[in-house]
């Protein structure tokens, strides 16, 4: 037996879906509301901050014709940066640096964690592929001619940026603190310890005193964790900067072709 | 550098940017390319070569020589290449000084406006000399081997002696046969010119820069001694052997 089935109550008028005005614009579909989602919410940060333009400038500026994979080693040394960087926190979170405990950390990091070896194994080789690509790309701009004028001031920063690519690498060999580590830092501090002039307060400083004690491991931590990073982050930053306003240099060997027209006209 | 010569480059600098390809997306692929190259190169060397923890440090050790990370290999030989003491200060702090102050200095030297390698051969050769001299030092470094092995046929009396001179770090200054430093004075024939008891003594009591092996036991000093004043030369030290075998 069927039911009669009653009528379903009218919606109320507010409710009801308003009829499109004559000659007005289609409504929009789903993938178009999203994609205006998505311009309010770059518009609302960019009517505060203003970084299209920058963001513009760096990402659609021309790198002249010509440009080959040369030109890749400076961001592949960056990169390389960026994964010292990663591996480096993941590492500080099971890492303690104190002259009695280090070791132990160290050993737990490489035995116990989850992917600890693998982790610390790219650290510590990322630190060699790091050191290679910078040298590789302080050569190309060596032989390139690329330091000479106007970007002398990005090779000064790219020097600075080697040296603390330098101190990285010392700072960071004593922190396993293992046989070969601690030696060849109480080397390196009597090494520096020979120099003239300031010689002996750079390697007391180092070390923390006259002699290797607890204060040396947790200052060559602190050097090799907040110091250095920061400083090579800040300089990255603006050697970046540099190449953005006065662009990446053509090969050597480019020469931009006159128009012909113009040259006839010239003679 | 004159001020026509730079604002003809920049003028040739503009048409060649003028004439390139956005930065995004053509540079920034490559880079990525690259990037993934590198990311791919470090996790490689991570897998394949591990993250190797040597033994725990421990300061009371006299036997251990330290080796620098390879990168530091060229200082390292820089400093064996150069052997009075009073230049050991030069080699140390002087020549990377040296070089580093050239480095900054770089741009404000070569101010020319050539920038072709080919047609810039004193920048070009200085710095082919650089990399390989830097990288023949590498090598030396590497090839140098473990300090703490002595490459040498000894009658079977003397290997503990050997061993033990090997392990108590004396190579890292003192030469014996084919391995071992030139900071101090080479060792092979040492036993020509000192005695036994001269050698003991030495050892207890030696000068400045050496560490004392006053505190080495007893035995290991004796087998150290003999050892050492076993050390006549190459050609002595064989007819020894040759008697050795003899009787």
């Amino acid at each position: 037996m069927k039911l009669p089935t009653l009528p379903k109550p009218p919606l109320p008028k507010r409710f009801q879906e308003k009829p499109d005005r004559p000659g007005a614009a289609p409504k929009p579909t789903k993938l178009e509301q999203v994609r205006e989602g998505g311009i309010t919410a770059a518009d609302w940060l960019d009517e505060r901050a203003s970084l299209s333009g920058g963001l513009r400038w760096m990402m659609f500026r021309k790198v002249p014709k010509g440009t080959n994979w040369f030109y890749t080693l400076g961001s592949a040394t960056m990169f390389a940066f960026v994964s010292q960087a990663i591996t480096g926190v993941f590492l500080a979170m099971y890492y303690t640096p104190s002259a009695t405990q280090a070791y132990e950390s160290a050993r737990h990091i490489t035995n116990d964690v989850f992917l600890g070896e693998f982790v610390r194994g790219m650290h510590k080789w990322g630190s060699t592929v790091m050191v290679i690509l910078i040298f590789l790309h302080m050569a190309r701009t060596f032989f390139f001619g690329a330091y000479k004028y106007p970007r002398e001031l990005q090779w000064i920063i790219g020097v600075v940026l080697v040296i603390l690519t330098f101190v990285m690498s010392l700072t960071g060999y004593l922190l396993p603190f293992d046989q070969r580590s601690y030696w060849a830092t109480i080397v390196a501090a009597n090494i520096n310890g020979t120099g003239p002039f300031v010689g002996p307060f750079l390697s007391d400083f180092l070390r923390g005193g006259g002699d290797f004690g607890a204060t040396t491991l947790s200052r060559f931590y602190a050097i090799h964790m907040m110091l250095v990073p920061g400083l090579i982050a800040a300089l990255i930053g603006a050697h970046l900067y540099l190449v953005a306003r006065l662009g990446t240099t053509a090969p050597p060997w480019l020469r931009a072709d006159v128009d012909e027209k113009l040259r006839e006209e010239q003679v | 550098m004159n001020q026509r010569e730079k604002e003809e480059y920049l003028r040739e600098y503009a048409l060649l940017k003028a004439k390139g390809k956005p930065f995004f997306p053509y540079a920034v692929a490559k880079d990525a390319i690259m990037m993934a190259f590198v990311m791919v190169v470090i996790i490689t060397m991570s897998i394949v070569l591990g993250a190797e923890l040597g033994p725990k440090a421990d300061p009371t050790t006299t036997t251990y020589v330290p080796r620098p990370e390879w990168y530091f290999f060229f200082l390292f030989e820089l400093l064996r290449v150069i052997k009075p003491p009073e230049l050991v200060p030069f080699a140390t702090i002087g020549v990377p000084t040296i070089c580093m102050i050239l480095l900054f200095l770089l741009p404000f030297i070569d101010r020319g406006p050539e920038r072709r390698p080919e047609r810039r051969p004193i920048a070009t050769i200085a710095g082919i000399l650089i990399i390989f001299s830097m990288g023949y030092l590498t090598y030396l470094g590497a090839a140098a081997g473990s300090p703490n092995s002595i490459e040498m046929e000894v009658a079977p009396e003397y290997e503990k002696g050997k061993v033990v001179v090997a392990q108590s770090g004396c190579l890292a200054c003192h030469k014996i046969g084919e391995n071992g430093g030139d900071l101090g004075p080479h060792l092979t024939e040492i036993g020509a010119v000192l005695d036994k008891g001269a050698i003991r003594r030495t050892l207890d009591n030696p000068t400045a820069p050496m560490p004392s092996f006053a505190g080495l036991p007893e035995e290991k000093k004796a087998a150290m001694v003999d050892f050492l004043a076993s050390l006549k030369g190459e050609d002595e030290g064989r007819i020894q052997n040759d008697s050795g075998e003899e009787g």
